[in-house]
């Protein structure tokens, strides 16, 4: 992991990345044109965070880097999520009876 | 430790006297810059709760603004970003070879990749502006939601303008990182330059890969 030298992927893994992001894009765009109620919405998400996770693990070397780095990031996603999930639990429950 | 980077770093002016090695330069200098990035999640995050917040209230309103939005022209930056992150990512390849001409042009091309989006976004404002879709005295919109819809389009303006603000200084990061790969020497410590750049790029990406479905795809399946 981090005490190794610096690790050097193939083009041709980066280029296997770029063709998955591509075709994320490609679905996504599509099936925004079907009716499919709330999972539009969690299916444009999903695609999107499955995205993000790929850019961030290859394109920018987190699957190779420091343990720290790892801690930095997870706790941003907790501080996020946390932002998301308390607001939202009130405005989502705020017509509830 | 590895000696071997240790001593072949050690008359460098680029190594930090302070680090082991140089390996852990590269840590300390990638740890840094997630720390910026970490800042910049929580600040978009803030926008991106802002926006749900008021999907959630104006549901139909955000569906028809969306509607509104030149479609291709998002898909088309889409694919535009994502081509600029695999050239950054080569280029940052290139960067640890020490490819000198790669990396210079793998720059390049980065760069010229974020000046057609941001032309992209330039024509797209352009629309709006004709259509009188920005919000204000001048704000018209067809159907009932008026008010509500001049809500997503200042969040439209406000979250993309951020983004592209971010692609702007970006493109002045860039700017720096050709000029010194074409004169500094092309070593570890300047493989480390452009990787931590390449992060700060790659971080606009994905900020755009969420912008993208969440601004301009909710209204697609209404006709």
């Amino acid at each position: 992991m981090s005490t190794d030298s610096v690790h050097i992927a193939s083009k041709r893994s980066y280029f296997a990345i770029f063709a998955l992001l591509m075709v994320c894009t490609y679905l996504t765009w599509q099936v925004a044109f079907f009716d499919l109620g709330v999972f539009n919405t969690v299916v444009a998400l999903g695609i999107a965070v499955f995205k993000a996770v790929l850019v961030i693990l290859f394109f920018m070397h987190v699957r190779h880097g420091a343990r720290i780095t790892w801690v930095v990031i997870v706790g941003a996603m907790f501080w996020l999520a946390l932002m998301l999930t308390i607001t939202m639990s009130d405005y989502l429950t705020r017509g509830w009876k | 430790m590895p000696e071997t980077h240790g001593t072949a770093a050690a008359g460098h002016p680029a190594f930090a006297h302070q680090f082991a090695s140089i390996e852990q330069q590269g840590e300390a200098a990638t740890l840094g810059m997630w720390v910026f990035l970490v800042t910049e999640i929580l600040f978009f995050g803030g926008l991106f709760l802002t926006y749900l917040v008021y999907r959630t209230w104006y549901p139909d309103a955000f569906a028809a603004a969306s509607h509104e939005m030149v479609v291709w022209a998002g898909t088309l930056n889409t694919g535009v970003l994502i081509t600029s992150s695999l050239t950054m990512a080569l280029a940052v390849r290139a960067a640890q070879t020490g490819d000198r001409r790669s990396l210079v042009w793998l720059l390049m091309i980065t760069m010229a990749l974020g000046v057609v989006f941001l032309g992209v976004k330039a024509f797209e404002y352009r629309t709006e502006f004709i259509e009188h879709h920005v919000p204000g005295s001048a704000f018209e919109f067809e159907g009932p939601y008026v008010r509500q819809a001049q809500i997503f389009f200042s969040l439209y303006f406000l979250m993309t303008g951020l983004h592209a603000l971010h692609m702007i200084i970006g493109l002045g990061i860039m700017a720096v990182m050709l000029w010194l790969s074409m004169r500094a020497p092309v070593d570890r410590t300047h493989a480390i330059r452009i990787e931590v750049s390449g992060l700060y790029w790659h971080f606009v990406d994905i900020v755009w890969i969420f912008l993208f479905p969440l601004l301009y795809l909710i209204g697609r399946h209404v006709h």
